[in-house]
């Protein structure tokens, strides 16, 4: 068993030709939780799809525990079942990702395709409910929900398999303040040898809550690493990579002037 | 500002779609029919449809009428929704039966405006009026009286193939999700528009928005479908709840079947 669970290298992928990963290097170790950062448009949402196996590098290679992901690997019955249930996403748009009657078959839905018995999921359905506050929302349609209720549902929907390794995207974009320090809570909890997750966001305020590891994108391809709170601080980095921008304050003296700031996203509205 | 006529028909559906989902309550409810189960109701409603459609008497195709109305009643849905939806199906189904009151060669029975109305024409119509309520208020009952969730799953446990199940799940899902992004997009882009748009503009406007439409739907559909294969989707669908069969259940099979064959039987004579 190496120390490294996923290893990404030299990856290139383009929509159509445009390209989204140019040449991206990177080792996700066992157990870490690290944080992609990056601006609007530098690859994370599609860097997530391809560690989720849902598409393919076109060049350079995935390794997953050892294991290079590619189609025909995934077309195996066997490895496609250990692999989905070792790994879930949450993806970033969850009208997307919700698409059951009901938010019951919702969490239902995973487990259910993974074979487990139908007792056992009942529990962990139960289980996770409660864990996100979602008991009262069974046997609503999902499409009905607000926003935050979505996003925990969503959530749900894959905790609810029990992942040794969760991919998130965006957890607490458009969410209320509230919403977004519980969701930042359960993550923060999330921790241990076997756990390791891997969470894309442009929001700098919730870096250090939720990783130790902190990875800066910029178009398609690993301009930094190192941990949370030296990247969170490194002005320069920030600045070229679109993730701080100067903002021009006036101060009670009436003197005008730019200076950092920290941006805190949560409230965009994303659509993809 | 006044709405068009594409906008109008788009809030009109969504309040439908919005009805259909009250249903989803309506269906949790204590009615005459929500106990029993769906698989039962699907075959029952389907049988008696089909000899609705193929029943050659008049009579009958009424008596058949007025015990579904009943059946309705007692699975406590609106009188209200009912009456709205039979008379928007006559309107409908009467504007396509209004030709063959006409053509259909007969016994004249009245003019109107010049034109002979045949008994055979009259007939003809009244034969397709009274099946589409018919069948649409057993569908209606269907609906109203089982969860979507049980509904979908009763298709799958008749065999009906998991890719047919899947796109009707979707479907059903899917046209709320569209309608909704319709009518925001319609609404952000008045709101961004000043003063009133002349005729080519709105239709342009609808063009166009259309167009966006189907893109998103297409990107949505894409994403969907990751999600189910991000879950472990590998083709088949499976269910929670499993379908056991109790004695009302077989009971109400017994006065389903017994009914179609009499159906069947008076219909075909
Ligand atoms: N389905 C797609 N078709 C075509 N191009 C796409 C598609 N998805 C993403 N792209 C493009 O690929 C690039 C990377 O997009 P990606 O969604 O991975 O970025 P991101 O870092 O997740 O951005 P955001 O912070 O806005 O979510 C962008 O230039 C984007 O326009
Ligand atoms: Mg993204």
């Amino acid at each position: 068993m190496t120390d490294a669970l996923f290893e990404v290298r030299a990856v290139r992928y383009a929509y159509d030709s445009l390209p989204a990963l140019n040449g991206l290097d990177l080792t996700i170790r066992r157990g870490s939780r690290v944080a992609l950062l990056g601006a609007n448009g530098s690859g994370k949402s599609t860097f997530l799809r391809l560690l989720d196996a849902l598409d393919f590098a076109q060049e350079g290679t995935i390794r997953f525990d050892g294991e290079t992901l590619t189609p025909e690997r995934l077309d195996d019955d066997a490895f496609a079942h250990s692999f989905r249930s070792r790994v879930g996403l949450v993806f970033q748009n969850p009208d997307v990702q919700l698409f059951n009657a009901t938010v019951l078959d919702e969490l239902a839905f995973a487990p259910l395709q993974l074979r487990l018995e139908k007792q056992e999921i009942r529990q962990r359905i139960d289980h996770v409910m409660n864990e996100l506050d979602i008991a009262p929302l069974a046997g609503r349609p999902p499409h009905r929900l607000s926003m935050g209720e979505k996003k925990r549902v969503a959530i749900a929907s894959v905790l609810v398999i029990d992942p040794e390794v969760l991919l998130l995207d965006e957890p607490t974009a458009s969410l209320d303040p509230r919403s977004q320090s519980e969701i930042i809570n359960l993550l923060a909890g999330w921790s241990g040898d076997a756990r390791t997750a891997v969470t894309a966001t442009h929001d700098l305020g919730i870096v250090e809550d939720i990783a130790d590891h902190c990875v800066v994108f910029e178009s398609g391809r690993v301009v930094a690493e190192g941990p949370p709170r030296e990247i969170v601080q490194n002005e320069e980095l920030l600045y070229r990579t679109g993730l701080l921008h100067a903002h021009r304050h006036r101060h009670e003296s009436g003197v005008v002037h730019s200076h950092p700031h920290l941006h805190r996203h949560g409230d965009h509205e994303h659509s993809e | 500002m006044r709405r068009s006529f594409i906008e109008r028909t788009l809030a009109a559906l969504l309040r439908a779609m919005e009805h259909a989902a009250a249903s989803e309550r309506l269906s949790g409810g204590r009615g005459f029919l929500q106990s029993v189960d769906p698989r039962v109701k699907l075959l029952g409603c389907i049988s008696l449809i089909v000899a609705a459609a193929v029943s050659r008497r008049l009579t009958l195709l009424g008596v058949l009428f007025v015990a579904v109305a009943v059946v309705a009643l007692a699975t406590r849905i609106p009188a209200a929704q009912l009456l709205r939806a039979w008379a928007i199906l006559f309107a409908f189904t009467a504007a396509i039966a209004l030709p063959a009151l006409f053509t259909t060669p007969g016994d004249a029975i009245g003019s109107v405006a010049g034109l002979t109305i045949t008994l055979q024409g009259m007939r003809s119509a009244a034969f397709l009026v009274s099946r589409v309520e018919t069948s649409a208020t057993l569908g209606l009952i269907l609906v109203a009286s089982t969860p979507w969730s049980r509904l979908i799953a009763a298709l799958r446990s008749l065999h009906v193939p998991a890719a047919v199940v899947l796109i009707i799940s979707m479907t059903y899902r899917y046209i709320f999700l569209l309608l909704r992004t319709a009518e925001e997009m319609f609404t952000a882009r008045r709101s961004r528009s000043v003063g009133a748009l002349r005729p080519a503009e709105r239709r342009r406007m609808a063009t166009s928005t259309a167009g966006v439409l189907l893109g998103k739907s297409m990107t949505l559909a894409d994403g969907v479908y990751d999600a189910m294969r991000s879950r472990g989707f590998r083709g088949e669908v499976y269910l929670l709840d499993d379908f056991r069969m109790r004695s009302r259940d077989w009971g109400a099979a017994a006065v389903f079947a017994a009914a179609a064959a009499l159906a069947f039987w008076r219909g075909l004579r």
